[in-house]
């Protein structure tokens, strides 16, 4: 048990989302599209390592076609197992198959302002105080940058954001909002520092990176530039598909993961020849758009089944997953937020993904809420406790107590009770009082959620970052700035 | 007399069927119906058929993309002859469209552009990653009536502003209503850079595209 972090793990429930033979069929037509259709990867440096492997390199299209066989042969590279590190070494996270841990979810541009109440944009005072709240709650157990700070100058965003949360938060660090050579660059530097130089950081890396592809079957240039430096330095860097059926992929579910699937397999092997061995993870947010609109949706039938499938494709490449659940399309933590988070994020999580994000957001990760994020932790606590099972041996038949108690008494004073109440869940945000005391106060589960997130801003005190380190920190940043 | 020739043309519209559109399209002039009254009487008719199916929750996105798309078929035959009669449609106004410098996510945009094709916009589309430079001198070679720009990255939505102080120092903030859109851009965005139109879907884009040029 990793110190103050809450983990899902030794699972007893179980499901099968999709047979061998379909897992098979999927990884079998994501090479085809590979081969034959091609994906974009818009870097001269990518295309070149591609070129240098025998791949068939189209520069002027920027598009990249390649056998099966390479794809497969780089992807043994990928090792299975290895640790998220974080500041405090007692937070370090294994990503190993049998822990699904949760991060904060990101990047919103909005925030419901945690004293006020008004929603307005997010700044980079937004960034310290979630990651100071994520850094008390043990549910969270490492940090997407939550909210873009708006309010720093857009070349350097990136670091400003990262080096708050470092300031403020002892545990990991994967950041999903630098997307270029320079930022990555000096984000290496920063991280090495922490770690104790670029041997150790990439024993224990205390930074890792997530690149979103551009579905259907592309990439940014910035993002493959900036993967291939972390790659390069050890950090954990993963790809995330946010294809979606009827937009961005085809409108039916197998068709949509296999889009998705050459994206991310594609740039994975990409890595894999350029840095083999190079630590990555699977990163997947597949959805259905709305037929209606075609807008986001942020929850459904189609996207929480994406949600169980994909890991089990990750496990086909025996590579980490970091999933996309939670994410509501709701505007207000409400029905629709609960149903999807729970939905989604209980999908996820029976699968056995490595990595879920995250916790915190409304309106399809763009407007963060305190409550939600309280509320979000609280569904991960439920599905926790679901993943373990029911427990059956002497003990927990109690047949002895059963005995005792007999017909028509109650289990209230029984020893045995005394000994296992503590097994049963206590939610936080649940309503299960007397009607009349509800009326009296008319008050739910968001005014708990938002109470519980003042206070720990209110009280908690992260351990400090090193004052050196910060003030290095800040000397990188400003010479990029000028 | 052609009523059944521009039922079809509607039809062909509804099942966003470009082939029989383009067909229909050159069968119009081989009858020799004026070109702008196919237009009006018989594929427009479509467009608004499935456009108020939309409207009430009823058709779907790609059912609306197709109509556009069989739309733009059948304008693409009958444009020659118009030229050829010297008479033109009446277009509501000139759009120039992108993606911002920087940013290569142009799905929303390309959306936004068939929606006010269709809705009898002429738009030139730039692209993604296009330049302040690249926009503004587009603008101004075909006379925009609106620039519209999107973006996708927290980091890529300054390019909007930038475009907008550009024209306020070229003196041409006047001459272009300015649109933005994508999905970070809020309402609090799209007011603190001083733009003139913002929606959060192609729909809405048509709508404001419209206000702003003083057609609705």
């Amino acid at each position: 048990m990793t110190k103050c972090i809450k983990s899902i793990t030794n699972p007893k429930l179980k499901l099968e989302v999709l047979t061998p033979a379909e897992v098979r069929k999927i990884h079998d037509a994501t090479l085809w599209i590979i081969e034959k259709v091609g994906v974009k990867f818009p870097s001269k440096r990518a295309l070149d390592i591609w070129a240098a492997n025998g791949a068939e390199v189209d520069r002027e299209r920027k598009v990249v076609k390649v056998k099966g066989d390479l794809i497969e042969s780089a992807l043994k590279r990928c090792p299975p197992v290895y640790p998220l590190a974080a500041r405090d070494p007692d937070q370090d996270l294994p990503l190993d198959g049998n822990h699904v841990f949760v991060g904060t979810d990101g990047c919103g541009v909005e925030v419901i302002d945690i004293q006020s109440g008004q929603r307005r944009l997010s700044k980079l005072q937004d960034v310290i105080d979630i990651a100071r709240i994520a850094d008390a709650t043990e549910e969270v157990a490492f940090h997407w940058v939550p909210v873009s700070a708006q309010d720093t100058p857009h070349q350097t965003r990136g670091l400003h954001e990262i080096k708050a949360i470092w300031e403020n938060s002892t545990k990991h660090v994967q950041t999903e909002s630098i997307y270029s050579e320079h930022e990555a660059r000096a984000a290496i530097e920063m991280a090495s520092m922490i770690s104790g130089g670029r041997q150790a950081l990439r024993k224990r890396p205390v930074l890792s990176l997530m690149q979103c592809t551009a579905p259907p079957l592309g990439h940014d240039g910035g993002s493959l530039d900036a993967a291939l430096l972390a790659a390069e330095a050890g950090i954990p860097t993963g790809f995330m598909t946010m294809s979606a059926c009827m937009t961005t992929g085809p409108a039916t579910m197998a068709g949509t993961l296999a889009v998705g699937n050459a994206e991310v397999i594609a740039a994975t092997a990409l890595l894999q020849l350029a840095y083999p061995g190079a630590p990555v993870f699977y990163a997947a947010a597949q959805y259905a758009s709305d037929p209606r609109s075609g807008a986001y949706t942020g929850g459904g039938p189609e996207d929480f089944l994406f949600g169980a499938a994909t890991n089990v494709l990750s496990d086909f490449y025996n590579i980490p997953l970091s999933m996309g659940s939670f994410a509501t399309g709701a505007k207000e933590p409400d029905w629709q937020a609960g149903i999807e988070n729970s939905l989604s994020t209980f999908m996820a999580s029976i699968v056995m993904s490595d990595m879920l994000l995250g916790v915190g957001f409304l309106h399809g990760s763009r407007i963060w809420s305190y409550a939600e994020m309280m509320m979000d932790c609280e569904i991960f606590s439920i599905i926790e406790k679901m993943m373990q099972g029911i427990v059956v041996n002497d003990e927990t038949l109690a047949l002895e107590t059963i005995a005792a108690v007999g017909p028509s008494g109650h289990f209230l004073a029984q020893k045995h009770t005394r000994q296992h109440m503590h097994d049963l869940f206590v939610p936080q945000f649940m309503d299960r009082r007397p009607y009349s005391e509800w009326e009296s106060k008319k008050d739910d589960a968001r005014d708990w959620a938002s109470a519980k997130a003042r206070k720990i801003l209110a009280e908690h005190q992260p351990d400090p970052l090193d004052p050196k380190l910060s003030a290095e920190f800040s000397r990188i940043i400003k010479a990029l700035e000028q | 007399m052609y009523e059944e020739l521009f039922k079809k043309m509607a039809q062909s519209i509804i099942d966003g069927d470009s082939d029989a559109s383009s067909a229909l399209a050159q069968e119009s002039i081989t009858v020799g119906i004026p070109p702008l009254q196919a237009i009006t009487d018989g594929f427009v008719i479509g467009v608004n058929t499935v456009g108020d199916a939309f409207g009430r929750g009823e058709a779907f996105l790609p059912e609306l993309v197709m109509a556009g798309e069989a739309m733009k078929a059948a304008v693409a035959v009958l444009n020659p002859e118009l030229k050829k009669q010297g008479t033109e449609r009446r277009m509501l106004g000139k759009v120039v469209l992108a993606t911002v410098e920087g940013d290569i996510h142009e799905i929303g945009k390309t959306l936004v552009g068939t929606m006010l094709g269709s809705s009898g916009f002429e738009v030139y589309d730039l692209g993604v990653d296009a330049s302040p430079d690249k926009i503004i001198g587009k603008a101004i070679e075909v006379n925009a009536d609106i620039i519209g720009m999107s973006a996708l990255l927290t980091t890529t939505m300054v390019k909007q502003k930038e475009v907008i102080e550009e024209l306020e120092k070229e003196g041409l903030r006047g001459r272009f209503k300015v649109m933005v859109g994508g999905a970070p851009i809020t309402r609090d965005w799209f007011k603190s850079i001083k733009a003139d139109g913002y929606s959060e879907d192609a729909v809405g884009a048509v709508r404001v595209a419209k206000q702003l040029v003083g057609a609705e």
